[in-house]
């Protein structure tokens, strides 16, 4: 559409052009430049914003005109949907883990990839890959390597003398194997961490050296701080990823066993496209934007504390 | 005698220090070993005959090796038209992509006009938002306008460019000096041939850098294509493929082999633009 616009709008008389010289004009092109972004803005973002959130208040099953019931359905939600609170355990149980953990392995991986030995390029294209072929083929392989008898897992714990649990079939374990299969997704943080390593000016390693500082107070006194920021940015992107988990858990598990996996939006998914319970659906998506703000605001409430950015004076 | 204690000091601090290399290269080694494992026991799966998936302990090495099973499966899943659907809406959504993007932050990025540092805080806080507060509204009104069972809600949007992308070009833009432009401005250039002859020549690396990750949204994409595709002739390779495993959801060997096809385009597409993610990761610290 905009090629055609374009290819329209290059060959365009001279004398046009010319009346649009100057402030306004630049004004006028600057928006003419943003308007697909802005139009799109206001049509696939805010209005549905502002529609979920009237939506929420009614009983809209598609078929019948949607019907205002007030808050009827946060006091459903709140007060007698027990899997609405069971999804939003599961979820935070997810997060709770997932997210830390993960961030520690990508740390870890990072300061390894960061020694700058030959060949090391290989590990990071190693470690990335799961990211790029993330989705439905490898929730399937997932599903095998969890196997309770024949999977790979399970026979790796085996052979180093521990039982395998029944992973996705064993209602305790079937959320610990989410954690672990976002273990092996850690590679686009990884990414993330070494272009900040990378970014840490030898010069302080070097004077900390010489003031006699040995690796491990280099870590905690340099690396950590140095690397707060990017810490903090993982740390907020990883909590508002989480909370939307969805593909693995629909094709792995389906929400079970006994709705052990039955993560937030996969709750979300089945009472909005399942059920077409749209005013509902919408309710618990009003909800769960309201948790990923308010745990936003508390990290950047937190961050204040140990968060170090470059240049601030802190007293 | 000093020469001696100073000489054992310093082949001490030697041997630590290889010792730490070569314990760095163990653990990487190691922890690259049990990344590459799940990829390993998939494709070691999905050459196995019926027998050998339910063995244990499993054998690595299958015996014999059954290449049939990727015709099989490939068949089974309806594989050339899932491809072809495929294909037609990543590409569509990729053109979409990179023409409204790169003409967005042309805006963006070369012109002063009032509220766009604001709207351009709009756009970066547009990334935050759960995509499930939008999602159903959104479902609501292409159903309303009859494109349920159509490709055009999973192409469409991308004419309108998307934040992650936008942010993404504005970055390198930052790094482009303005010069090039200002002298076709001078030339009497318009500002549409000027994003046509030279916003989009000069962003080619990062434009290279949206289509590797369009490409690789668009094919894993599996939410979209299941709220708004229903007939199996529509499907796309990720939709097909949760669908035959609720057919097969036993038969390893064929689900493994039809895993491998749909994972491979994505593995051959990251070796050789590796240097472009993480462009895109390291401009932006958004990791897809």
């Amino acid at each position: 559409m905009e090629g055609a616009l374009g290819s329209n709008l290059i060959s365009a008389p001279k004398g046009f052009m010319k009346r649009w010289t100057g402030i306004h004009a630049e004004i006028v092109w600057g928006y003419i430049f943003i308007s697909p972004w802005l139009i799109g803005f206001l049509i696939f973002t805010l209005g549905p914003v502002i529609a979920s959130f009237l939506l929420s208040f009614t009983d809209y099953e598609l078929v019948t005109p949607p019907r205002w019931i007030g808050l009827k359905n946060y006091i459903t939600l709140l007060k007698d949907d027990r899997l609405f609170w069971v999804s939003l355990y599961n979820s935070a149980y997810y997060t709770f883990f997932s997210v830390p953990l993960g961030i520690i392995v990508a740390f870890a991986l990072a300061m390894l990839l960061n020694l700058k030995l030959p060949g090391i390029t290989i590990y990071r294209t190693i470690f990335y890959l799961p990211v790029v072929t993330s989705g439905v083929a490898v929730a399937l392989l997932w599903i095998w390597l969890f196997n309770p008898q024949f999977g790979l897992i399970n026979f790796l714990l085996r052979s180093i003398g521990l039982p395998g649990p029944g992973w996705l079939v064993d209602p305790a374990w079937a959320k610990p194997a989410f954690v672990l299969m976002s273990l092996w997704g850690v590679g686009g943080t990884v990414v993330i961490f070494l272009a900040g390593l990378q970014g840490v000016p030898r010069s302080l390693y070097e004077a900390a050296a010489v003031d006699g500082a040995n690796a491990w107070h280099r870590f905690w006194n340099i690396t950590v701080p140095m690397m707060s920021p990017v810490i903090f940015f993982n740390l907020i992107m990883g909590i508002i990823g989480s909370f939307q988990v969805f593909t693995q858990a629909y094709v792995m598990t389906g929400g079970g066993p006994q709705d052990a996996t039955l993560f937030y939006v996969l709750y979300l998914f089945k009472q909005g496209f399942g059920m077409f319970r749209m005013g509902y659906a919408a309710a618990m998506a009003w909800i769960l934007f309201v948790i990923i703000l308010v745990l936003t605001l508390i990290q950047l409430k937190l961050a204040q504390r140990w968060v170090y950015y470059e240049g601030e004076i802190k007293g | 005698m000093l020469d001696s204690i100073g000489g054992r000091a310093l082949s001490g601090v030697r041997i630590k220090r290889s010792a730490g290399v070569l314990g760095a290269y163990l653990l990487l080694g190691g922890l690259g070993f049990l990344f590459s494992l799940p990829f390993l026991w998939m494709v070691s799966s999905s050459l196995k005959v019926e027998a050998d998936i339910w063995l244990y302990p499993p054998k690595w090495i299958p015996d014999p090796i059954l290449w049939s099973n990727y015709p099989r499966a490939l068949e089974l899943m309806k594989f050339p038209l899932l491809l072809s659907n495929t294909l037609f809406i990543t590409a569509t959504s990729t053109v979409g992509f990179l023409l409204s993007c790169s003409w967005v932050v042309y805006g963006f990025a070369r012109f002063r006009f009032p509220g766009r540092d604001f709207l351009f805080v709009v756009l970066l806080s547009t990334m935050m938002l759960p995509a499930q507060v939008t999602m159903i509204p959104v479902f609501i009104m292409f159903r309303e306008f009859g494109w349920l069972n159509t490709f055009k809600p999973l192409i469409v949007p991308s004419f309108f460019g998307n934040p992650f992308f936008i942010f993404l070009l504005r970055q390198f833009f930052m790094t482009i000096p303005t010069e090039l432009d200002d002298a076709a401005k001078i030339d009497g250039c318009s500002y549409v041939g000027i994003w046509w002859r030279i916003i989009l020549p000069l962003s080619k690396p990062a434009l290279a850098t949206v289509t590797v990750f369009s490409f690789i949204w668009n094919w894993n994409d599996f939410l979209g294509p299941l709220i708004y595709l229903n007939d199996e002739r529509k499907f796309t390779l990720a939709l097909g493929l949760a669908t035959f495993r609720g057919l097969y959801s036993t038969q390893w060997g064929y689900l493994m082999a039809a895993s491998v096809v749909v994972l491979l385009p994505c593995v051959v597409i990251y070796f050789f633009t590796q240097r472009y993610f993480i462009e895109g990761i390291t401009l932006t610290g958004i990791h897809g």
